[in-house]
């Protein structure tokens, strides 16, 4: 117990960051998700290849390699930089570079969702003259969503415990050596890591219940 | 029933073919429906019936020939597609109100977003509606919370609600209890009376005979017979209408 006391403000500090990173990743994987899903359902077969390679490619890469490619690929060799402070710049690449990831996944258990809505529901929206985005905005992706809340808090859950993965996109490096070095001196504490597990369930437990009471408080009855 | 004064034919089907696949649905239809006429379409289940009826607002697109609507070819996508829907109503077999809207918020979508209605005017206009069908009680539930009867009252004024040219009916009735049929043919029937053009395709034979000015007897992906309800139930000029006929009428 004595080394998580001791600790405990630095780990505070790097936890915070790692709090900072999963709101830029919910909020921004959640718009580029919902941008990707509109394509994979669209009736311009341009746009649905471009969501599907997208999905994949993104999909499948490893989480780490995505992130060292923000950092190394985008921002040093093609000069992609968000801010002079080196600090904040990786912090947009890597929380950018995470919802890119995210968005993937958020899409798919959206295009889920989009499944689960009977074609009837487009048919009578084309009925009455809405346009292919209205129907999608108004109709389709509203009752989509309801039917996805709780595996898009799955997607949310996995999403937070990713931000430990920021060290691959150059983000937090210092603390990540700090707390190396702390676990060598201390023995690899256990109380540490039962203190940070607990700090993530203390995120991620009430994502796992809102998601599921919001699921079944606003599913759609037909 | 009196026929409209505009001469010129509301829709006109000129050589209309359409194929699923292998599958030769509607063979070479040629068929106009007149401003204010009532048109009701039967005939053997698979016989082209509902996708004549889709055709008329694009929902199914046709292989070759072509459809006027208001004197215009239909356009195939875009704007102007949607536009010529704003000006079709369509009532579907299975309702298919909004799920997650209210009663209410599904008559007066179109209106507010397709017209650029202001709220609260079609607010009103939408009570109106659902007053004339007989559902203004329940205009703040959800759909799932009303009988398929009322729900099916509820698209008929969804429909409405839009100011259309027509209305097609997609077997508007196939899918209700029976004793809540004649609520909806009761709607549809005030509806014919006030001049709407009307598309139906039913099983409803009592609804051709009371309602309709004209029949068309589809089987095979073909137009088999044309005539007014009288002149066909009593004396049908073909086999295949006699034959659909007598298994229909019997009990």
């Amino acid at each position: 117990m004595d080394e998580l006391i001791k600790y405990a403000p630095d780990l505070a500090l790097g936890f915070l960051e790692n709090v900072k990173i999963a709101a830029v990743g919910a909020v921004v994987s959640m718009i580029l998700g919902t941008i990707l899903v509109a394509m994979r359902v669209s009736p311009t077969p341009v746009l649905r290849a471009a969501g599907t390679v997208y999905v994949n490619v993104v999909r499948n890469t490893p989480l780490t390699l995505v992130l060292a490619f923000s950092a190394l690929g985008l921002s040093d060799r093609l000069g992609l930089v968000f801010s002079d402070v080196p600090l904040t710049n990786s912090f947009w690449l890597v929380s950018l570079g995470l919802s890119a990831y995210t968005a993937a996944f958020v899409c798919e258990a959206l295009r889920a969702g989009v499944n689960t809505v009977p074609i009837g529901q487009a048919e009578a929206a084309r009925s009455i003259g809405l346009t292919f985005m209205q129907s999608l905005t108004m109709i389709i992706l509203p009752q989509a969503f309801r039917a996805v809340i709780a595996p898009l808090g799955s997607v949310m859950i996995a999403m937070i415990k990713n931000t430990t993965v920021a060290t691959a996109g150059g983000y937090l490096a210092d603390s990540a050596a700090v707390m190396k070095i702390t676990f060598d001196q201390t023995g690899a504490s256990i109380p540490i890591f039962i203190g940070l597990i607990i700090a993530f369930m203390v995120l991620t437990m009430p994502i796992g219940f809102l998601t599921g009471w919001l699921s079944r408080r606003l599913a759609v009855v037909r | 029933m009196t026929e409209k004064g505009d001469a010129t034919p509301l829709v006109k089907l000129e050589n209309v073919n359409k194929h699923f696949g292998a599958l030769h649905v509607l063979k070479n239809i040629n068929l106009t429906v007149s401003r204010g006429e009532v048109l009701v379409v039967i005939g053997p289940s698979g016989g082209g019936k509902s996708t004549l009826c889709r055709a008329i607002n694009r929902m199914e697109t046709i292989s070759d020939g072509q459809i006027i609507f208001d004197g215009q070819a239909l356009p195939a996508e875009g704007k102007a597609l949607a536009r010529l829907r704003s000006e079709v109503g369509m009532v579907f077999q299975s309702f298919n109100l909004f799920a997650h809207k209210t009663i209410r918020e599904n008559v007066t979508l179109g209106p507010i977003k397709v017209r650029g209605v202001a709220k609260d005017a079609a607010n009103k206009r939408a009570m109106e509606l659902l007053e004339r069908v007989g559902i203004a009680a329940q205009a703040d539930k959800y759909p799932a919370q009303l009988s398929g009867g009322q729900q099916q009252r509820v698209a008929i004024a969804r429909a409405l609600a839009m100011d259309p040219k027509m209305i097609l009916f997609d077997e508007p009735t196939s899918a209700l209890d029976p004793e809540m049929v004649q609520e909806v043919l009761d709607v549809m029937i005030g509806l014919a009376r006030d001049g709407m053009t009307m598309v139906v395709v039913t099983h409803e034979m009592g609804f051709a005979r009371r309602a309709a000015n004209r029949v068309v007897f589809m089987a095979d992906g073909q137009v088999v017979e044309e005539n007014t309800p009288d002149e066909f139930f009593t004396n049908a000029q073909t086999d295949r209408a006699r034959d659909f006929l007598s298994k229909i009428l019997t009990h």
